[in-house]
């Protein structure tokens, strides 16, 4: 049996190799998702994001148990971020969910960010359709800890979740833009802190400012390392799910992301196409070294590198 | 095609130990390398169920309490029995050397013991891979 029957078999090992060549860009790989793109789309895919420390892995750990109580199948991506210096990287996110390894319906990999910005990695979204496709019900994406930024998490996952903390700062974190506007749902974790009660009333303020809707994102105390009221946060995260359907927003959505993604692969493939060029014909020493010297500027060195593929 | 070394850092057992599973880890990264980073007190179980999630190139193991000469062969078998052959299998730790050949000769490729040199080990995985 070759590797893409394995998949559609539900082989773990096929979908663990899958998602090796994807993050390794094998081009094999990617012929393949082609072939077998038509039975993704099954998988329900939450993101969970928030700041270093706030305990994402420990509630996607708690979430998922949570999930496979409801007899759902549940695939993890969890994302740590790669040495911009070495390319090497601790993916630690594991820790929290050792008690899942052995549980023949729960599928955890671990990503590191290999340049990427955005709390995800170039690979996340290929890793999603082979999980889909491997036949999980839903997806936990974990991102890397953000600061106030990183957003991508919104371009993939049909359901964002932000983890809070008590004592992050003042009000005025939660009225700037970034992240803070993604959430579909919050979670103030270790809420039997002091602390988390200020965090919820500046939350709830600042969602009072939105424009209005007929969506508010719930706000749910929770602590994960104690388990306490990770039910009723599933419920929110299905109450936003079942919105998102029974108002078409889900398929508008997915739409929205769709572009994205195919934007970002231009993208990415126009990149490569020009720097592979600009690389070929030592363009960019010779550039860079006449832009120091004075006798060029940035921009027209820009064109003259556009000008390899027009 | 790029291609990082992924390595599953583990540490099998019951001894709480993990300083020398984490500068091995620390060293690993500097080197380029992906380390999982699975925490302490894994059965040889859930090493193999994540190194076949994580798919990874190496199963680096550390144990200080003695018990190498059952957990260490455990997983080398446990990997074999799901058909995974081509993962590098390495331990260190406090290991005496009698007990060295029996782990080799049960799968654990090499064995590193106190003093060995980080750069050491970072030469051999990249030398022994099997892909």
């Amino acid at each position: 049996m070759n590797i893409e029957e394995r998949l559609l078999k539900g082989d773990k090992r096929a979908c663990a190799r899958l998602i090796t060549m994807l993050e390794n860009n094998d081009p094999e790989a990617i012929e393949i998702i082609k072939r077998l793109y038509k039975h993704s789309g099954n998988a329900y895919v939450i993101g969970i994001t928030g700041p270093p420390g706030s305990g994402k892995s420990t509630l996607t750990d708690k979430l998922t148990k949570e999930l496979r109580k409801r007899d759902k199948r549940v695939g993890i991506i969890a994302i740590d971020p790669t040495s911009p210096f070495t390319g090497g990287a601790i993916l630690g996110d594991r820790i929290r969910m050792s008690d899942l390894a052995l549980d023949e319906g729960v599928f955890i990999r671990s990503m590191g960010t290999r340049g990427s910005l955005g709390g995800m990695s170039k690979a996340t979204w290929g890793a999603t359709k082979v999980l889909d496709i491997y036949g999980v019900d839903y997806i936990i994406i974990e991102t890397v800890g953000v600061g106030q930024s990183e957003v991508d998490i919104v371009k993939t996952a049909d359901t964002v979740l932000m983890v809070m903390v008590p004592h992050l700062g003042d009000d005025i974190q939660a009225i700037k833009a970034g992240v803070m506007e993604i959430a579909d749902v919050f979670a103030i974790n270790k809420a039997d802190l002091d602390g988390a009660d200020k965090t919820q009333l500046e939350i709830e303020m600042n969602l009072d400012l939105n424009e209005k809707s007929d969506y508010r994102p719930p706000v749910v105390k929770v602590s994960a390392s104690r388990n306490e009221n990770i039910d009723q946060l599933i419920e929110k995260l299905m109450e936003h799910r079942n919105y998102l359907e029974k108002t078409g927003k889900f398929s508008e959505r997915r739409k929205r992301n769709t572009k994205l993604e195919i934007i970002k692969l231009v993208e990415e493939e126009l990149m490569n196409l020009i720097m592979d060029k600009a690389l070929e014909e030592n363009l960019l020493e010779s550039l860079s070294e006449d832009v120091l010297l004075k006798n060029l500027d940035p921009y027209t060195a820009r064109d003259k590198v556009l000008k390899l593929i027009k | 095609m790029e291609r990082a070394i992924r390595v599953l850092v583990a540490k099998p057992g019951l001894d709480g130990h993990d300083r020398g599973a984490k500068v091995i880890a620390r060293a690993l990264r500097d080197a380029g390398m992906e380390v999982i980073y699975t925490g302490l007190r894994q059965t040889p179980e859930q090493i193999v169920q994540a190194a076949i999630q994580e798919d990874v190139d190496v199963v680096a193991m550390s144990i200080l309490s003695g018990a190498h000469n059952h957990l260490f062969p455990k997983v080398a078998n446990l990997l074999r029995e799901e058909g995974v052959d081509d993962v590098l299998i390495i331990g260190g730790g406090v290991i005496p050397d009698d007990d060295i050949p029996g782990l080799i000769e049960a799968g654990i490729e090499a064995i590193f013991t106190p003093g060995t040199s980080t750069k050491d080990v970072v030469e051999y995985i990249r030398n022994n891979v099997k892909r």
